[in-house]
């Protein structure tokens, strides 16, 4: 699992990636009362909004941590945004990406290189 | 016990006082406060205030017309009426019963003079339609108005119509956009920093600009470097609220301006704050194309429930030709309104409203300029930012302000010093509603953990600011002390405990049904 400086965290296997936010996020921003998730077949520039969380607090954008297409969106979201909160780094997935250039993996942090992120903040 | 001639006992029985021990109400009301429901749930929905004549025609002309159930109207006499609204006013809070410290919401005391003038038969009974030689005098305050809105901001023109704010950041995205179109050079991003109140990147998203973030700097001021990073031949507009919603002044602001107008851009201005500067800087000076003003924060008008809202936008000349209809003219000694323009601007933009914009708020906010004076105006900015930095002299010893040095005209804290109380920001200010003040803006702006945002406005007076700060200072060291049952049950004392937000926000019930009434409406 990488991480971004802007919190999301990706999973990937094989040519595809798995989206979502970390835990230090998720607490960071509430209760999430509502995820918009991208549609099937949107092609994403890193950077681009991939998806929009909102908690009480406030709503924000989540960026693709790398370039790619949207092959699988977590329609449960919508029902059940608390999914978010409860497991953001398993079962609050946003979204999976063909990934377009695997090289842009290696600009991400792993785990121990995040964690040291989030101590410095 | 000392009794009177009718056997009416004057003073509290010795030892009654029930302290720690208060029973609950028998029937739901607390002292002399009624527990209201909604007015659906009232008892008599046939029953009805007004004295209907019986319709002349036979219901049976309907046909299949003829309503088969009741419509499930409340049915209210005129004293149940005014005893339901008023009741309900009673759990709300207002700024004519206590200060109200919500930051960048400029919640300043609507004076009755304004109240007055506004009742005026020649402006409160006038109709839009009306001929305009029957209305010169209100064409004339429009007018009048708009000439103190364009030499207190040092711009060209204004457009009077929008209805608030965020329709003022409407029309100013509008007549930027047009006069890029106009030029043959459409552009497609707009900039807006971290800081900004969310209806900027709202706005610019809804004319379909899209948003791109300007990195904020340490000390709590737009990231000049960022931003030129960022700019470019497709950038339309930048939007800056200044002073910013950290209670700061861009001091950068000139360069800012000059950068933007440099890439072919445009310097939209959120006019929210113009609180602190009226008087004392022309946003115009500053190189600013666009901004609107919440004659409901700057100019006294009631918030929300007084009225309707208005946002008038001023525009520099660049942006001039592109001001929307209607805007009122003087020709000779006549009033008129030009409500169709010629040229490229007749294409470009058109009408924002069905008319002409909301008198009544024009009364009031004329009403406070001319009550006020140029001079009085001035001294309304230098009070206000006093007050702010008084709260803020008093209260930092013990909270932590969000950035160092003096502020403008709301001061900035964050949630530093709960570290290790368990206390949240929203902990402390429910805590704030039992002590009897709104809570300041919470968690807003987004840059700053935890923030609390006060803004007292000039027209608290030392002693109502001490009377505060006292009592945010007693919590304060409650909060460090360990008291956290306080915090975090509070509000004990409100008509209702805390809230659900989570919960409302997630299964909003948004539509009243009869079935969910019973025992649900007072939870």
């Amino acid at each position: 699992m990488f991480f971004t400086k802007d919190h999301e965290w990706i999973k990937v296997d094989g040519d595809v990636a798995t989206v979502g936010i970390s835990a230090y996020a998720a607490e960071q921003l509430g209760d999430v009362v509502f995820v918009e998730v991208p549609d099937l077949g949107k092609v994403l520039t890193v950077g681009d909004s991939l998806a929009v969380v909102e908690s009480v607090k406030a709503a924000s954008d989540v960026y693709a941590p790398v370039s790619g297409e949207v092959i699988e969106a977590n329609g449960d979201l919508a029902a059940a945004p608390e999914t978010v909160n409860a497991d953001p780094e398993g079962a609050g997935w946003f979204a999976k990406l063909k990934i377009a250039d695997p090289g842009q993996i290696a600009g991400l942090m792993d785990r121990a290189a995040y964690d040291a992120f989030l101590a410095s903040l | 016990m000392s009794m009177n001639a009718v056997g009416r006992p004057t003073r509290p029985v010795p030892g009654l006082t029930l302290a720690g021990t208060i029973p609950a109400t028998l029937g739901g009301g607390r002292g002399l406060l009624q527990d209201e429901g909604l007015i659906f749930e009232r008892e008599g929905w046939d029953s009805s205030g007004v004295d209907l004549p019986e319709p002349s025609r036979d219901a049976a002309d309907l046909g299949d017309m003829v309503r088969k159930a009741p419509m499930r109207l409340p049915g209210l006499s005129e004293p149940e009426a005014m005893r339901h609204y008023v009741r309900l006013s009673q759990k709300n809070h207002a700024i004519d019963l206590a200060l109200y410290p919500l930051g960048s919401c400029t919640m300043k005391h609507n004076p009755r003079l304004n109240e007055k003038m506004a009742r005026l038969p020649g402006f409160a009974d006038v109709h839009p339609l009306q001929p305009q030689s029957t209305v010169q005098g209100a064409l004339g305050l429009m007018d009048q108005l708009a000439h103190w809105l364009m030499t207190l901001t040092g711009m060209s023109a204004v457009a009077m119509s929008p209805k608030a704010g965020a329709h003022g950041e409407l029309c100013g995205l509008l007549a930027i956009r047009a006069a890029h179109e106009a030029r043959g050079d459409a552009r497609k991003r707009v900039l807006v920093p971290t800081s900004a109140h969310g209806t900027n990147p709202a706005t610019a998203a809804f004319v379909g600009y899209e948003v791109e973030e300007i990195a904020q700097t340490a000390d709590g001021r737009v990231d000049i470097a960022d931003l030129a990073a960022k700019l470019g031949p497709d950038v339309a507009a930048i939007m800056v609220t200044n002073p910013n919603t950290c209670g700061l002044f861009e001091r950068d602001v000139i360069e800012i301006a000059e950068l933007v107008h440099a890439a072919g851009a445009y310097f939209y201005c959120d006019g929210a704050n113009f609180n602190a500067i009226v008087g004392r800087v022309r946003p115009g000076d500053l190189g600013v194309d666009a901004m609107h003003i919440n004659l409901h924060k700057t100019f006294s008008t009631p918030h929300g429930g007084g009225g309707p809202g208005s946002g008038p936008v001023v525009l520099s000349a660049a942006l001039a030709p592109f001001a929307p209809t209607p805007f009122v003219v003087k020709r000779g000694e006549v009033y008129e309104l030009v409500e169709y323009r010629e040229g490229e601007a007749a294409q470009a933009f058109g009408r924002l409203c069905a008319f002409h914009g909301q008198m009544g708020m024009y009364v009031r906010a004329l009403s406070y300029m001319l009550s006020h004076g140029a001079d009085g105006l001035k001294q309304v900015a230098e009070d206000a930012v006093l007050n702010a930095n008084y709260i803020k002299a008093r209260l930092s010893g013990v909270m932590s302000a969000a950035f160092e040095g003096p502020c403008m005209h709301e001061a900035l804290f964050d949630d530093h010093w709960l570290e290790g109380t368990g206390i949240t920001t929203l902990d402390f200010a429910k805590a704030m509603i039992d002590e009897g003040f709104h809570p300041m803006t919470m968690y807003f702006p987004l840059v700053v953990h935890g923030a609390m945002l006060i803004e007292p406005t000039e027209t608290e007076s030392k002693a109502e600011l001490d009377r505060f700060c006292d009592v945010l200072l007693l919590l304060a060291q409650a909060a460090k002390a360990g008291d956290a049952e306080r915090f975090k049950g509070a509000p004990f004392h409100a008509p209702l405990r805390r809230l659900d937000e989570t919960l409302a926000a997630r299964k909003p019930r948004l539509r009243w049904r009869p079935e969910l009434s019973v025992g649900v409406a007072a939870e």
